[in-house]
Parts: structure tokens; sequence; C-alpha cells
């Protein structure tokens, strides 16, 4: 996809980044005819944005992020007509579901607060929950069911994005690494390491794991820490289990998630996460994670058990300490915009976000609220 | 401290050898194998109860197998043993092992992995039919439990294996319908310089073949393979090639046996996270070695056709090598002549392996003629189609993005048998070196791990 190369290109917006947020805010911008230039270190979507687990959920979340969640999710229900491919996007409903009273509680409040926003959750217990989904262990207490989440697939959605927007005419480069980026005069300069030089008015750092390297350079360094999601996928069997279903647990071990394609492979995730090395640009995942991982499978859908573990994988993902992401105008930099650090729960979230950039870029105000995401809150001024 | 712990993947030629070197080094070596008995592929011991004499089961190699499994039984009590053990995953300092559903993990101060080789696999029209083998399959079939594949087989591709397996099958009464060899005859003038590095190995493969064509068997070599034909049954009914010549024959059978050659097993160096670079030799990827077997990987030693396809011979001098490179970074006393002489051996076995390598080349140039709806990846049903449609329509033009966009390769054998082959269609189809390609990162697990799997109590 990626286009023939320019010496030296101008445009309305340059975005440094090319995962799902910065695919996404490129295909928007183009709907809102403003010429954009998408830089990728490596290939569209290939980090984080590839790698996750493919959740397309929206309860649980911090409930100031619902709108731009239930924005997104809009997005995902139209998604091959806008994008014109399949990202396998399948509204097959998310249940949660817990091994204590004290999480069925939590639930229940949290469902009473989410009406609000617009987000009907359905409380289920123990007997009503086996009998409407029979493969789920006697240990369940309980579940809140959201009929309308789901999951997509991570390995194609954002690379859809990618070609989409270059399809609309944005110039997408990959493999195109960035040396410096500065502001001169009225334009962003941005050096990539071949020594071509693209300038913009306004620039959108959409860049995960690396997005404090680059707010660093116009002195906004936020406590970015990269984690590594345990991935792991069983072989395939016949298609049974509908919704994604995740537990919800103090305990970091039984906090695993799981959904199975349609394909009838079941991919999963969850418990402790594992390193991550971003200068490498390689995570890993640790083998004492899998084997903490199997037996908690076996709890949540006993029939697991006789499955095979075929291959598990890991990702950089960038966690912010209130585990909340950076998502704004720069409050210093006039031009300068932040969409990064989504604290391994951005996938649901990149059609919204690059939709709400876009509009705050054309538009300078978005009509979803974004302020709990500022980056201000880490400048300590 | 206490002692050194080594431990050993693999009890074939080149895991038993250096295992019995640490044993006389007085270390306590835990060798770990995946299968049920000792001896590799070459020399399989046949299962408990069955009585077919060495010279039957391996022929001109049986005062080799039972030298080694002899040494085997020698280090009963002096070595920490663990059968029908799956070295899943390796990771910080640790061998993740998984056996009768209980995993342990198992620290070392040294690692010699003796992975082993399986077949190198092109895909051809109809190859997915029930009555399709690899040779290595087919030889152990026949070696293991006595059985043949099929009652009328077709032996269709390169290798010294194609020829010594269908010597064995005719040996053992099973009728071969044709040797068809992808390699044309005179690529092994070429290779003779090369191949003359073990000239008594070089002689008998010419027996095999003489052997082979006295029995009245066809043997064709520059073949191109076109499909394996299904009965209305939809099982293995024929063979259809190209000969030298140009002209379409047929082969009718009920079984085929087809391979490449052979491919390194190199999934624990790879999760160990050694460096590896393109052999051009073999047109594969290899981990890096130097001479004695050391990786890019403190304490981490590859040897064996698991890190060089030398053959049951260069397995047994590279595993004791590497025994020894280990005990040298040990701080043992290591005798350097014994070093240089097995260092020689290797070389020259690696000089016989670049002339198999020349005189049976993987046949890269079938990627480009295979038709559309050939299927490459068997586990996910992916085409050749679908691949060359990811490569050309979607950018995918490294081979892990290949996998991400199509599925080859992410099925239960995690692209073992069809990496190879996908990374030849995505060159074709994109127009690049098949090394600019890349290969399939390695992940864990290894093969198939239970779910079911529990932790060792400790």
């Amino acid at each position: 996809m990626t286009a023939r190369r320019p010496l030296n290109a101008q445009a309305d917006v340059i975005i440094v980044g090319g995962g799902i947020m910065g695919a996404a805010a490129a295909f928007f911008l183009r709907r809102r005819g403003r010429s954009v230039i998408l830089l990728e270190r490596g290939l569209i979507g290939q980090q984080a944005s590839g790698t996750n687990f493919g959740n397309v959920r929206r309860q649980g979340r911090f409930l100031p992020q619902l709108p731009l969640a239930n924005r997104s999710r809009e997005i995902w229900g139209r998604l091959n007509e806008l994008l014109g491919e399949d990202a396998e996007f399948l509204a097959s409903g998310h249940i949660r579901v817990c091994y204590g009273e004290a999480q069925a509680a939590e639930f229940e409040a949290y469902a009473n607060a989410a009406r609000a926003y617009g987000l009907d959750l359905e409380m289920i217990s123990h007997n009503a929950l086996r009998q409407r989904f029979p493969f789920l262990g006697p240990e369940i207490v309980a579940g809140s069911y959201s009929p309308h989440d789901g999951h997509a697939n991570p390995r194609l959605a954002a690379p859809a994005f990618g070609r989409a927007a270059a399809r609309a005419g944005a110039l997408v480069l990959e493999q195109t690494e960035i040396q410096s980026v500065e502001k001169a005069g009225e334009d962003f300069r941005v050096e990539s390491t071949d020594g071509r030089v693209y300038g913009a008015p306004s620039l959108l750092i959409t860049a995960g794991a690396w997005g404090s390297l680059l707010s660093a350079q116009f002195g906004e360094a936020v406590p970015l820490v990269p984690h590594g999601p345990q991935m792991g996928v069983s072989e395939p069997v016949p298609y049974r289990i509908e919704p994604v279903i995740g537990v919800v647990s103090r305990i970091p071990e039984e906090g695993i998630y799981l959904r199975q394609i349609t394909r009838g492979n079941i991919i999963f995730g969850g418990g402790n996460r594992g390193p991550a090395y971003p200068d490498l640009r390689r995570a890993y995942v640790l083998p004492q994670n899998t084997l903490n991982q199997l037996p908690q499978l076996g709890r949540l859908v006993p029939a697991l058990s006789r499955l095979n573990l075929i291959r598990v994988w890991s990702g950089i993902e960038a966690y912010l300490p209130d585990d909340r992401p950076i998502m704004g105008p720069s409050p210093t930099v006039p031009g300068l915009f932040y969409a990064f650090g989504f604290c391994g729960h951005g996938f649901q979230l990149g059609p919204g976000v690059g939709d709400t950039m876009a509009e705050l870029i054309d538009t300078g105000r978005t009509s979803t609220p974004i302020d709990p995401f500022a980056i201000s809150r880490f400048l300590g001024t | 401290m206490g002692d050194p712990r080594v431990i050993i993947v693999g009890a074939g030629p080149a895991g038993i050898r250096a295992a019995a070197t640490l044993v006389a080094a007085g270390i306590i070596p835990t060798l770990v194998e995946e299968g049920r008995r000792d001896g590799g592929q070459i020399y399989r011991r046949q299962p408990e109860g069955f009585v077919r004499p060495y010279d039957r089961l391996y022929g001109s190699e049986a005062a080799k197998a039972a030298a080694l499994h002899r040494t085997f039984e020698g280090l009963a009590g002096l070595i920490a043993y663990r059968p029908e053990t799956l070295a899943w995953n390796v990771a910080d300092g640790a061998l993740h092992v998984v056996s009768g559903g209980v995993a342990d993990a198992l620290p070392f101060d040294a690692l010699i992995v003796c992975s082993g080789a399986t077949d190198r696999l092109m895909p051809v029209d109809g190859w997915n039919l029930p009555g399709t083998y690899s040779l290595g399959a087919a030889q152990i079939a026949l070696k293991s439990q006595a059985c043949a594949i099929g009652r009328r087989v077709v032996f269709l591709g390169t290798g010294p294996l194609l020829y010594l397996v269908a010597a064995q099958y005719h040996k053992a009464g099973a009728e071969v319908a044709a040797v068809l060899d992808t390699a044309p005859a005179w690529l092994r003038l070429r290779a003779l310089p090369h191949l003359l590095a073990r000239p008594w190995v070089l002689a008998r493969g010419l027996m095999l073949v003489t052997r082979l064509r006295r029995a009245g068997i066809p043997v064709m070599t520059g073949v191109e393979p076109v499909a394996i034909v299904g009965t209305p049954e939809a099982e293995v009914g024929g063979v259809t090639i190209e000969d030298a010549h140009g002209h379409l024959r047929s082969f009718s059978c009920d079984a085929v046996a087809l391979g490449y050659h052979l491919r390194p097993e190199t999934q624990l160096a790879d999760l160990a996270r050694c460096a590896f670079a393109f052999d051009p030799v073999s047109r594969q990827w290899l981990p890096d070695i130097d001479p004695d077997g050391r990786s890019s990987v403190r304490g981490v030693y590859l040897a064996g056709d698991g890190a060089r396809v030398l053959g049951a011979d260069g397995a047994e001098a590279a595993g004791e090598l590497a025994a020894l490179a280990a005990l040298r970074d040990l701080g043992r006393a290591v005798a350097e002549p014994r070093m240089t002489h097995l260092r020689r051996i290797c070389q020259r076995m690696d000089r016989f392996r670049r002339g198999l390598a020349a005189a049976f080349p993987w046949p890269a140039g079938q990627a480009a003629r295979l038709t559309d709806d050939t299927i490459v990846c068997r586990c996910e049903a992916v085409t050749v189609g679908t691949l060359r449609g990811v490569a050309r329509d979607m950018g995918a033009i490294e081979l892990n993005r290949g996998k991400a966009f199509s599925r080859v390769g992410m099925g239960r054998c995690q692209g073992r048998y069809c990496g190879h082959a996908a990374a030849e269609i995505i060159a074709a189809a994109s127009g690049l070196p098949v090394e600019a390609v890349g290969r399939l990162r390695g992940q864990a697990p290894v093969k198939p791990l239970p779910i079911a799997t529990v932790r060792a109590s400790t």
C-alpha cells in the first residue's frame, strides 16, 4: 500500500504512527477533505493494534469514556461499507462474569450508571446464566451481558483503515522512520531518516508506546510504561461460543478473557502482563503466564480443557498510571495533537478516536467529550 | 557452587553423543526426548516386542546404529533421562517441558539443542488428498511399525531420502510405482567436487539408484510435478508429472511419499532468541552457530540436523563437539586435539551438505508455477491464490504479514511444513528475493500444548 515516496511533501495534517488510531484518523480526515500524510516506521497496524485481543467491548470502561466508545461502536457497525473491506466485526454480545458476590454487586452498580450513557446491560444470575450459556463453568456467580458489543480481527482492522485512507487520497508511507520533529514557523517540519522532509500546519502523534518520545520533543513527556499482553489461541473446533467472555476479579491471574472466532479457534488473554521492549520492537509471552492461564480457561469454560493451545503471542501496549489514554490538543503548541497510550483498551476505541481527532483537527472542537484524557494532567502545571 | 546444570534436547545421534561426552566429564546431564525411545530418526528404534534384526532395520548403517544404542544404554543411571517429554518453550534460562500433562521448568547453565530435522515440502496440486505422506513419515511407518504407506507408492521430490526410502520400500516388498526426482541429473556432476567429501556415502547413493533401476522401477530426473490426482473417493489415485522432455506422464498409485530434502527444526533456537541468517546454499534461514555449535545466545548450543543437516555421522560429531564447547565454557579442561578433529569432521560433512544442496536443490521455481487453487497451508486450507492475492493486492510482501492477512502458517503445525513454500510464493508474486520476504517468527508452544496441562508441584 505504500505510495511512491515524494522527495518532500506538504499537507494539512501529518500523522506520526500508523496504528489503528493514526490510520483511522487519516481516513476520517480525508473524508473531511483534509490532505494527510501518514508516516509509519514499520507496517500499518503491526504493533499493539495488530496483536491485541480484538475486543469491541464498551461495558466495564471508565464511565466518562462511554460517549467515545459509543461513537466508535456506531462506526464498527458500518465499518465494512465505510472501508470496503471486512475486518470481521461480529456484534456477538459481550459478557462479564465473576466468581464472587462483591463483583456481582459492582456489575449492578455499573449497569445503573451506564444507563445514563445509553449503554443497556442485562444482569444475569447464576442459574439463568448457565441456562443461556451452558458452556460456562459452575463457579461463575453472575454475569453482565452487553448485547451489542462484540469482537473483530485486529490483524485486519488497522491495515484496512490504512488502505482505505490511501484509496481516499492520503499519502500513506510505511517503513518511514522519523529523525526529527519540530515546529518551524507556522508549520511542523518532520524529517525522516532517509532525509525526506514533510511539512504541515497540524501534527497528530498516534505513536502508541513511542508516543511520549515524540511529545517529549515539545516538552510534554508523559510517564508511559510498556507492557505485553499475554495472548494465546487454541486449535479450531466447531463454533459454539458466541459472546466474548471476560472474568472480572481482584486476583490478576483470574482476570482472563476469551472469544471464539467463526473459523473455530478460541483466542484468549489476560492474567499477568509480560515484558515489552519498545526499542527492540518485541514483546514476549512468559511461559509461567501461559501456564497460569490454562487452568483459568478450564475454570471459565470447562470444555476447553479438552483442547490444545497452538500459539501464543504478545505486542507492545502503552500504559499510563491512571489507566487512561492521552487524547486531545497540546496545551502549549498550537496545531499539535495527541492520541496515544490507550492502556490495553484502545482497539474498540480506534475508529471513534480517529473520527473524533479528525473532527478536532478539522473544526477545533469535538462533539464527544475527551477532557478526561488531556495530556495536561501529567504536565504538572 | 554445585554441578553445572546441562540440558540436552533430543536423544538422537547428536544428543546421545553430547550426553556421553558430558558424562565422561563427570556431569549428570538431563536428556529430554519427545518420543518414546532413543535413537532419533535414522537410528529409530522399533517398538518393544518387535524383533527385526539390526541389519534388516538399518542396512549398511547397522553397526553405527548398534553402537549408538549401546552408548545410550550405557548411560542408564548416569543421566537424568526424560522420555515422552515435549520441550515446549525456553525463556529466561529455563527449558519448559511437559510430560504426561504435567509442566515443569528446568533451569540450565547450558542447553544443547539437538532437535533434528523434518521434511521440507513444496505443495503440489492434490497433495492434501489422503494417501500423501512426507518421505520421512513413509520411512517412519516402515522402520517403526513395519508398515508401508500404500500397496503401490510413488516417490516424488528430491534429495537422498527419496532414493533411500524408495529402496527400503522395495526391499520390504512394497511396490514402488516410480521414483520421480525434480532435480536434473546433470546437477550431480556439478556438485561432484563437494559430494566427494564423503566418497563412501556417494557410492552407496549411486548403488541405491542402480538397484532401483535394475528392479525395473522407473527412475526419472528433472521432472516437474503437475498433480497428485484423486480417485472418485477423493483418495490418492496417481501422480502426473511433466518429464524432462516436456511430456506429461502419469503413474497410478495409492500413496505418494513427497519431500525435498530436510529442514532443521529450529523453533527452540528461535524461542531462545538465537540469531538467524539466510543460508543461500539451502535457501533457508538457519540459526547462526560458530564452528563448535555455539549459538548467538550465551549458554545455548545447537548440534545435529536441528542446526545444519549434516546427516547422522555429522550429528554424532557435532553433538560431541557442542558438549565439549559447553564444557569449556563452563570452565572445564577440554582436549583441544579432539575438538580440532571433530571440527574437521563437521567441515567435511558441511562440504557434503553443500554438495547435496547443489545436486538436489529445493525447487523454488515451482512456487511461481503452482495453480491458484493448490492448497499451500494444509492446517488452515489457505490456497496459493489467496497468498498471492495478499502479496499483490494488500502489500503483504513480508512472510509474517502474509500470515496475518491470509492465515498461512497459523494452524497446528505453525508453518513448519508450509513456511518455506509460502515464502517462495510471496517472493515470486512480489518479485522479491526470498530472503527479503523473511521467515515466520517462532512462537511457543513448539508443538500443541494441552489446555489441561498442570504445573508440577514443587
